[in-house]
């Protein structure tokens, strides 16, 4: 590691003191916001510790003279993957934090082993890419500016791996899309127009929509049923739900939906009282039934 | 390549100005940036409820300062005094954390705008602009989506339903229209051959891009308004829907800090599309001589950003807000597809025209190659109408119009002239 760092310092050493004061805040903060990453129990604190990381990393690509690689780390990975998982995370629930129980046997120890393993492996290769191979420098790889050298080997040394990656992403999509569409029934949704036509087939239970709740001058309670033109109360313009609600609330009188009308109530001062009492939810029609 | 570079050390006038920038000239830019910033959220705020106030034909703020232009001045000194709730269920830090996000790089994409020309300050050569990256475009792309992260975040920690259904939209409309914003900045790329803004407002003196490429201009405005969260694209904030969305829970200077972060992202969207599409702050033909001071420059950027902020003022004004799934419906098969075919044609015809001067027969035919695979690919997104089935059998007894019914066109009235009041009285209007 402390080798990895000094061979970092190093080649910034032709670059300036600002690379490698950059390099000396952001390395510790990239390291820190990794392990953190590991630690948080919440796994938006997680993710947000990942992009923490992300970010420092990109700004180490634009020390090194890589601007193009740097935006693009930001745009892509923290952009737009991380904001998926965090999409995922949140859909998840906030509260779900990790459980401290090991649901696969033996899982910590497979995962310690495999995790210095892998240490081993890109502190041994990158190692070597240190000290064995001599570097090429910014001059040769990127004489006309970085991006046109990028461009350039991606379209034509790299074109094969480039677009065989590129089959690969557009093969998973199309790939993720089949799946998740897979589980749906393969019924076709109906429009607007189909499903007046159905409507007026009969294949509904009715074919206009349910009459709202009949709420009049002399009541602002959606517990007063409504009315049908010829007077009668219409019971599916009362919700199921405020029906079955028990209300032990000091008793109300009823919610009269034929206050306003010459009809069997005539008694304009309780109606007016009721006018301004909320959730008279005690279901008027039972004695106009 | 690119005829302005300079052959000893590979930059360009531009950058070369910017290189030799002292520390103090730098700092100065950046407070004024920032000064700028803030100053355009203040006007644009009040400039928006003027021009809303006058399409709906009601006066407006018209009390605070001269003809109320200093109402949103005032509203921000009393949100900053207003209580700072904390809601319990939230998580804190990023709870606290959320504005700071939002509103940083708001204001860091200013930094590669080109304001205007070379000018000179204090004695000192320079242009209007804090740095030239190479990438230039891609810096404002990058904030633009770092940007998203304090949406999301503060509508996630604040720990309501409603925020977190403004977040989650929030979070899925900028991933969708990102992608369409990008797409479409491709093409001046391929035109310009550079990504750093600089050399795509100089690349625009033969001529502007928003009518070079029209497709191109048309999907990033519209990606722009969607990219922002402003109606009709408003939907992380709908307030019949979501109350206030990801900033319901936001008080005092945490809420300020979102609203600093909205109106910062237009201006610096409107700015960008001034800096891609309208030639930066060149002058137009006539006033082509213009272009030789880098402050009439200037000011030539700063009417082309206003037209742009006041488009977005009049679809505020105008449009009502998009429902969800025809929101993403048109970013990814509209948008999307039609930016890709875009960028095909662009490619054949760049194809062509560097093969040889366009001789080579294999050039020509790879050309007709892909044009024809571009129309055929077109052709396949196009969906095939279903024949709509005319004869329907009414099952039901409900009564029901005829399926075929014709409404007539209603007949003249003639009004009754002795009812009419005497001139004056009342305007034709309220007769109706």
């Amino acid at each position: 590691m402390t080798a990895l760092l000094a061979q970092a310092a190093s080649t910034a050493g032709d670059a300036g003191v600002g690379e490698a004061v950059v390099f000396w805040i952001l390395g510790p903060v990239a390291l820190a916001a990794a392990i953190a990453m590991v630690l948080a129990r919440n796994a938006v604190h997680s993710a947000l510790f990942l992009v923490l990381t992300m970010l420092s990393l990109a700004v180490f690509y634009l020390m090194q003279q890589a601007p193009f690689l740097g935006f693009v780390q930001i745009i892509v990975y923290t952009g737009a993957v991380m904001m998926l998982f965090l999409f995922v995370l949140m859909l998840v629930g906030r509260d779900s934090s990790d459980s401290v129980v090991e649901v696969l046997r033996g899982q910590r120890v497979a995962a310690v082993l495999l995790g210095l393993a892998f240490a081993l492996l890109l502190v041994a290769g990158v190692g070597r890419a240190a000290f064995a191979i001599p570097s090429a420098g910014l001059g040769v790889a990127a004489s006309n500016g970085n991006l046109p050298g990028i461009g350039r080997l991606v379209f034509t040394d790299y074109l094969l791996p480039f677009e065989l990656t590129s089959a690969l992403l557009i093969t998973a999509a199309l790939g993720a899309i089949v799946l998740a569409f897979a589980q749906k029934k393969p019924k076709a949704k109906l429009g607007q127009r189909a499903t007046v036509i159905a409507r007026l087939r009969g294949e509904h239970a009715r074919v206009s929509p349910l009459p709202g709740p009949g709420v009049y001058a002399t009541a602002n309670s959606v517990a007063v049923p409504a009315l049908l033109p010829d007077g009668s109360i219409a019971r599916e313009s009362l919700s199921e739900i405020i029906e079955g609600h028990e209300v032990d609330e000091h008793p109300r009188p009823p919610a009269d939906a034929h206050a306003l009308t010459d009809g069997r109530r005539a008694e304009p001062e309780s109606a007016g009282t009721e006018a301004r009492t909320t959730g008279a939810a005690t279901g008027g029609e039972e004695e106009r039934a | 390549m690119n005829p302005a570079i300079d052959p000893v050390d590979g930059m360009t006038r531009t950058q070369q100005l910017l290189a030799d920038d002292p520390l103090w000239l730098v700092v100065l830019k950046v407070v004024v940036l920032f000064a700028v910033g803030v100053v355009l959220t203040l006007f644009m705020i009040n400039w928006e409820r003027k021009v809303v106030a006058r399409m709906q034909q009601r006066p407006g703020p018209n009390r605070v300062g001269p003809n109320g232009w200093l109402q949103s001045l005032a509203d921000g000194l009393k949100l900053a005094f207003k209580e700072d709730i904390m809601p319990v269920l939230a998580d804190k830090k990023v709870y606290f954390i959320a504005p700071v996000i939002s509103t940083i790089p708001a204001f860091l994409a200013f930094s590669v705008i080109p304001f205007g020309g070379e000018v000179s300050i204090f004695g000192e050569r320079t242009v209007l602009q804090l740095v030239d990256l190479p990438v230039g475009v891609l810096v404002v792309l990058a904030c633009s989506s770092i940007g998203v992260y304090g949406i999301v975040l503060g509508g996630w920690a604040s720990g309501s339903p409603y925020s977190l259904l403004g977040a989650l939209r929030s979070a899925a409309q900028v991933i969708s229209y990102e992608i369409a914003l990008g797409l479409s900045v491709v093409a001046v790329v391929l035109y310009a051959r550079s990504m750093s803004t600089a050399d795509i407002v100089a690349a625009q003196g033969s001529g502007w891009y928003f009518y070079l490429l029209i497709p191109s201009f048309v999907v990033f405005v519209v990606a722009m308004v969607g990219e922002t969260n402003r109606a009709p694209f408003d939907l992380p904030e709908a307030e019949s829907e979501l109350v206030g969305g990801f900033h319901t829970e936001y008080t005092s200077l945490k809420f300020a800090l979102f609203f600093l972060a909205e109106y910062v992202n237009m201006v610096t969207v409107s700015a960008m599309a001034t800096t891609l599409f309208l030639g930066g702050g060149r002058w137009p033909w006539p006033l082509s001589s213009f272009n030789d001071n880098g402050w009439l420059m200037f000011v030539a950027f700063l009417i082309k950003t206003l037209i742009f902020l006041f488009v977005f003022i009049w679809l505020r004004g105008t449009l009502p807000r998009f429902r969800y799934d025809q929101f993403m419906k048109l970013g990814w098969k509209v948008l999307v597809p039609v930016s890709l075919g875009w960028i095909l044609v662009i490619f054949a015809i760049r194809a062509y025209r560097n093969s040889t001067g366009g001789e080579s027969t294999a050039a020509l035919l790879i050309t007709i190659g892909i044009v024809i695979l571009a129309i055929l690919a077109v052709a396949f997104l196009l969906p095939d109408r279903g024949t709509p089935d005319q004869e329907v059998e009414v099952a039901s007894d409900y009564p029901v119009p005829p399926l075929d019914l014709k409404v007539p066109s209603a007949p003249k009235r003639r009004r009754p002239v002795e009812r009419r009041q005497p001139a004056g009285a009342l305007t034709g209007k309220e007769e109706e």
